[in-house]
């Protein structure tokens, strides 16, 4: 074990659940983290998705990596990324038909994420197959929490709910409490997201530019 | 190996492609008839949610083959061209409204609720981004709306897509769709404070006008096919 887990490979996974977070930082994956965030359900499902996709698409390309010919590796990601997100939900519509009628939109939209491309063509051409799943696996799960943050406070704020559960209580509602129909919309993603990158920039002080 | 040689890519394109294609349409082959089971088991929860039943943890299947005593299919003059079981159930509602009137085969379901006998209609009709469809339950009358059900597939959320709510399904509870001369009228979906005035109404979403005027002619055009068989 002390061999598969080196210090190389702990940074790897560690890297992008902070200092290189593919959202804070590297600024990827944004579209769908306005899209799916309004609840928490989408968001887990989308977080847990993205990362099994993008850790397999890094082993396979990885494995590839020194046959595919260097005019069309972008097509070459493209496929595989593609064909593992057809089975993820075809397997979906089989064995969990109601959560699929829900996300399949979202299932469809993982095909879209930037961070799937960059992560192929940025870590998993150049390194070998164990190291890329690692790193698919950091990024997704950076991906994931701050996906699963945002959606916490949009829905509690936006719908006074945590996965469809009422949270604030009717007493709130008599005092005159509402919930902000602002945070149901996707502007205010944006607007959590630059929260989280300001709190993590003052705390990460060589982040900040010059 | 020369990897940017172009007969190399092309093979690789071409070996790609194919081993991906075979792979893909095993999945989807393998899984066909577990993904058809799944489909219809959900058409018949749609069909039994327009009767306003609790089917929390209660099996489908069991409920529809209890509730449902008789699948219909007729045409548009009323009569009946079949009354074997399944029959009905299988009609492709898509395919049957290409066809002219005179020739589509149309699915009814007989329900029978606290010993009351409920007619299932099925409708199909076109949202703002999309088709929209669902089940309206008439009581024995023919007439008064016992409970409906709409789903879309693509209508904007918060907006259009409050048609598949209960909240919206619930205010056609009551209204009929004869004028009181028996003709057939259908159910408006009209903005608040707006009136129709020659035939029931029910108040539209604010902010999915054209979601609301398509469930408008959707009912309209899909009961208006079981005319003579409402009058009958």
């Amino acid at each position: 074990m002390s061999k598969l887990i080196s210090d190389k490979t702990k940074q790897v996974f560690l890297g992008p659940l902070s200092k290189n977070n593919p959202i804070t930082v590297q600024v990827l994956g944004i579209c769908s983290a306005l899209a799916v965030t309004a609840k928490l359900m989408p968001a887990l499902v989308m977080g847990i998705s993205v990362t099994i996709i993008v850790a397999f698409s890094n082993v396979i390309i990885s494995l590839l990596r020194n046959t595919i010919p260097n005019r069309i590796r972008i097509i070459v990601q493209l496929v595989v990324v593609a064909a593992l997100v057809t089975i993820v939900s075809e397997i979906l519509k089989a064995f969990a038909y109601d959560v699929s009628v829900q996300l399949s939109v979202y299932i469809g939209l993982i095909i879209t994420n930037c961070i799937l491309m960059g992560r192929l063509e940025a870590f998993a051409m150049g390194n070998k197959p164990w190291e890329s799943f690692i790193d698919g696996l950091g990024n997704g799960f950076g991906y994931a929490w701050i996906l699963v943050v945002v959606a916490f406070f949009r829905e509690l704020l936006g719908s006074g709910s945590i996965l469809g559960f009422k949270i604030i209580p009717k007493s709130f509602y008599d005092a005159g409490y509402s919930n902000n129909g602002l945070m149901i919309l996707p502007p205010m993603a944006l607007i959590l997201v630059a929260c989280i990158i300001w709190v993590h920039r003052s705390r990460n002080k060589e982040l900040q530019e010059k | 190996m020369n990897t940017n040689k172009n007969s190399y890519t092309l093979i690789y394109a071409v070996v790609m492609v194919v081993v991906v294609a075979l792979l893909l349409a095993l999945v989807s082959s393998g899984l066909k008839e577990k993904q058809n089971e799944n489909i219809a088991l959900d058409k018949k929860k749609q069909i039994l949610s327009s009767l306003r039943l609790d089917m929390s943890g209660q099996d489908p299947a069991a409920l529809y083959d209890k509730y449902i005593v008789k699948e219909l299919v007729l045409n548009s003059k009323g009569d009946v061209l079949s009354e074997k079981r399944g029959d009905a159930f299988a009609i492709d509602v898509i395919k049957q409204n290409a066809k002219p009137l005179e020739e589509r085969q149309l699915p009814l379901y007989v329900a029978e609720v606290d010993g009351q006998t409920k007619y299932i209609i099925s409708v199909r009709g076109a949202g703002l981004w999309g088709p929209i469809w669902g089940y309206i339950a008439l009581d024995d009358d023919k007439d008064t709306v016992y409970g409906t059900y709409f789903s879309h597939e693509s209508e904007t959320p918060g907006l259009g897509a409050e048609i598949a709510t209960r909240d919206f399904q619930n205010r056609f509870i009551g209204k009929h769709i004869m004028n009181a001369a028996k003709e057939f009228v259908s159910i408006a979906v009209m903005k608040a404070g707006k009136v129709d005035g020659t035939r029931d109404q029910i108040d539209a979403i604010s902010g999915g006008t054209i979601t609301s005027k398509g469930v408008q002619a959707m009912l309209e055009k899909s009961i208006g096919q079981y005319e003579v068989f409402l009058k009958q």
